[in-house]
């Protein structure tokens, strides 16, 4: 019995998970490295990667800052009544309820070109849909509840003894967060952290619909990839395809690593 | 003091603000605009034959995914909590990796592994049916995306389970069978329900893996995600936005039932 439920999970996880990597990995190789490099270093692929990596900078530190404050505070403050942080703590999750493509819609529907908001802006030289600011704003409403829901938990667990002892004894609630509270949440915003750029890498659907995918100027990573299966392009596909798996498996890996060495300090 | 008061109120409102814009804006915004123009144009734009076919395919695709990943989940969970064997910590580390994988390359491997030149697609292929661009690769692409919900969502009840419960099973004469039927399968029940939840409603959001290998023929296999694609395209966003609020209400539903189950869990 014991030797079949072993077998069959790992023909599950060979099947679904080890194959797929493994061929896509092999169809960046199918014309050697020669066909990998010339995927790779097309213009537009180094232009879709640099667009990636734009918007992987920017939404994570403004993603990070905001996501540990709204943490402290949905935890920790004081002004707000209980009943109202439980009703925000509720809204925090709603991006991951959200498919990507109606997320991007939103986007498009409140500051589109046709719509009140979208023409002033435009009027004044600000384009936010098919332009950067909107995929900005749609990776950061995608990726906005990782750095919270990683932080908060270890903001409850330490409780606020330490916190309420150094205010006490004098210091100000600035030297209070990073000398007391910033030490202990630290690796939970490394986490946060590593997912949200794990998710901005990998973002599609979203970006998709407010960028609308214009070559040499919207195009992220994972656009291209789209573009390209659509084109029939299958091995310069791969090959950006295999940069962005190598990438995520990566950052999973690190985090792999870091929670077991964290774990395993915790222990001793 | 004064100083540091104005301080703390100007990070407070920034805070709150970017939050409110960010995620309560939007969400707001696409439900005004789905019932801008009445509930009749917006029951109107739902039972639009295509639109409506849509939904139906994409709740009837995703229970199917449901019943899999139910079923291989339960089963890998147990596996992997329950038996040592070698390779046991590299296949858990494992099942995070379709949420690390970016979506669209998740589409684009299952497309060169089940496409028509590969071996699985020419075997399908002499038995009389095509999996690429047809309602198996769909599936096969929710169940991926997936795969991790079930398994997470049970693993921390399985270690909770208390040895003696089982023990005082077997003490009492009952099989293997009943025992596990009996006693442990009662207890993995609030993970299977709540882990099988999340991935209904995430195979009802879910775009870049299937939008690849779908075909995304109307009213044959096109998806509610990729409809509202295609609606937001060719400049219909009245009736992108009326699937969007069918599938965000239903999405939205599921994870406050998920939360629900979970906080009267830890609570009791």
């Amino acid at each position: 019995m014991r030797r079949l439920w072993i077998g069959l999970t790992y023909i599950v996880f060979g099947l679904l998970l080890i194959v797929p990597v493994v061929r896509i990995a092999a169809g960046a190789w199918e014309e050697g490295w020669r066909g990998f490099a010339a995927g790779l270093t097309r213009p537009e692929a180094l232009h879709a990667l640099m667009m990636t990596g734009i918007i992987a900078v920017v939404v994570t530190l403004i993603n990070t800052l905001f996501g540990v404050m709204l943490a402290v505070y949905l935890v920790r403050a004081k002004w707000l009544r209980p009943q109202l942080k439980r009703l925000l703590n509720s809204i925090v999750d709603l991006p991951f309820a959200v498919s990507p493509i109606i997320g991007g819609l939103m986007i498009v529907l409140l500051l589109g070109p046709e719509t009140t908001l979208g023409a002033l802006l435009g009027r004044m030289g600000v384009d936010i849909v098919y332009a950067l600011p909107g995929m900005l704003i749609a990776t950061l409403f995608v990726t906005f509840p990782l750095v919270i829901r990683e932080v908060m938990p270890v903001l409850q667990e330490i409780g606020t003894q330490q916190e309420e002892a150094a205010h006490m004894l004098g210091a100000y609630p600035w030297t209070t967060f990073w000398r007391v509270t910033w030490p202990s949440i630290r690796w939970s915003v490394v986490y946060g952290v590593v997912l949200t750029v794990s998710r901005c890498l990998g973002e599609f659907g979203a970006v998709l619909v407010v960028s609308g995918n214009i070559l040499f100027k919207t195009q992220t990573a994972t656009t291209l990839v789209y573009q390209d299966v659509e084109n029939f392009n299958l091995t310069e596909a791969n090959s950006v395809a295999l940069v962005l798996a190598a990438a995520s498996i990566g950052l999973l890996l690190f985090m792999e690593w870091a929670k077991s060495r964290n774990s395993a300090g915790r222990h001793g | 003091m004064l100083r540091s008061r104005w301080w703390s109120w100007g990070f407070r409102s920034a805070v709150m603000l970017y939050f409110v814009l960010l995620i309560v804006f939007p969400i707001l915004g696409i439900y005004g605009q789905s019932l801008s123009d009445g509930w009749d144009a917006f029951i109107r734009n739902l039972t639009e034959p295509i639109a409506w076919k849509a939904v139906m395919l994409t709740v009837k695709l995703a229970l199917i995914a449901t019943a899999v990943n139910v079923l291989i989940g339960t089963m890998a969970a147990w596996v992997l909590i329950r038996y040592r064997f070698p390779g046991r910590s590299f296949l858990n580390s494992l099942v995070d990796l379709p949420f690390a994988l970016p979506t669209a390359v998740v589409g684009l491997m299952i497309l060169l592994l089940l496409g028509p030149r590969s071996w699985v697609g020419q075997g399908a292929e002499q038995l009389g049916f095509t999996i690429l661009f047809h309602e198996p690769a769909i599936v096969v692409a929710m169940v991926f995306v997936t795969f991790p919900f079930v398994i997470r969502a049970i693993q921390p009840l399985l270690e909770e389970l208390d040895p003696s419960e089982e023990e005082a099973s077997y003490t009492l004469g009952a099989s293997k069978a009943k025992t596990f039927f009996r006693v442990i399968l009662p207890s993995m029940v609030p993970g299977i329900v709540s882990g099988a939840m999340l991935v209904f409603s995430r195979s009802l959001a879910e775009f870049g893996a299937v939008v690849l290998v779908a075909g995304n023929i109307p009213a044959k296999t096109l998806v509610a995600s990729v409809y509202i694609f295609g609606e937001i395209e060719s400049d219909n966003p009245a009736g992108a936005a009326a699937v969007s609020v069918l599938l965000l209400t239903f999405s939205f539903v599921i994870l406050w039932i998920v939360n629900y189950m979970q906080t009267r869990r830890t609570n009791g």
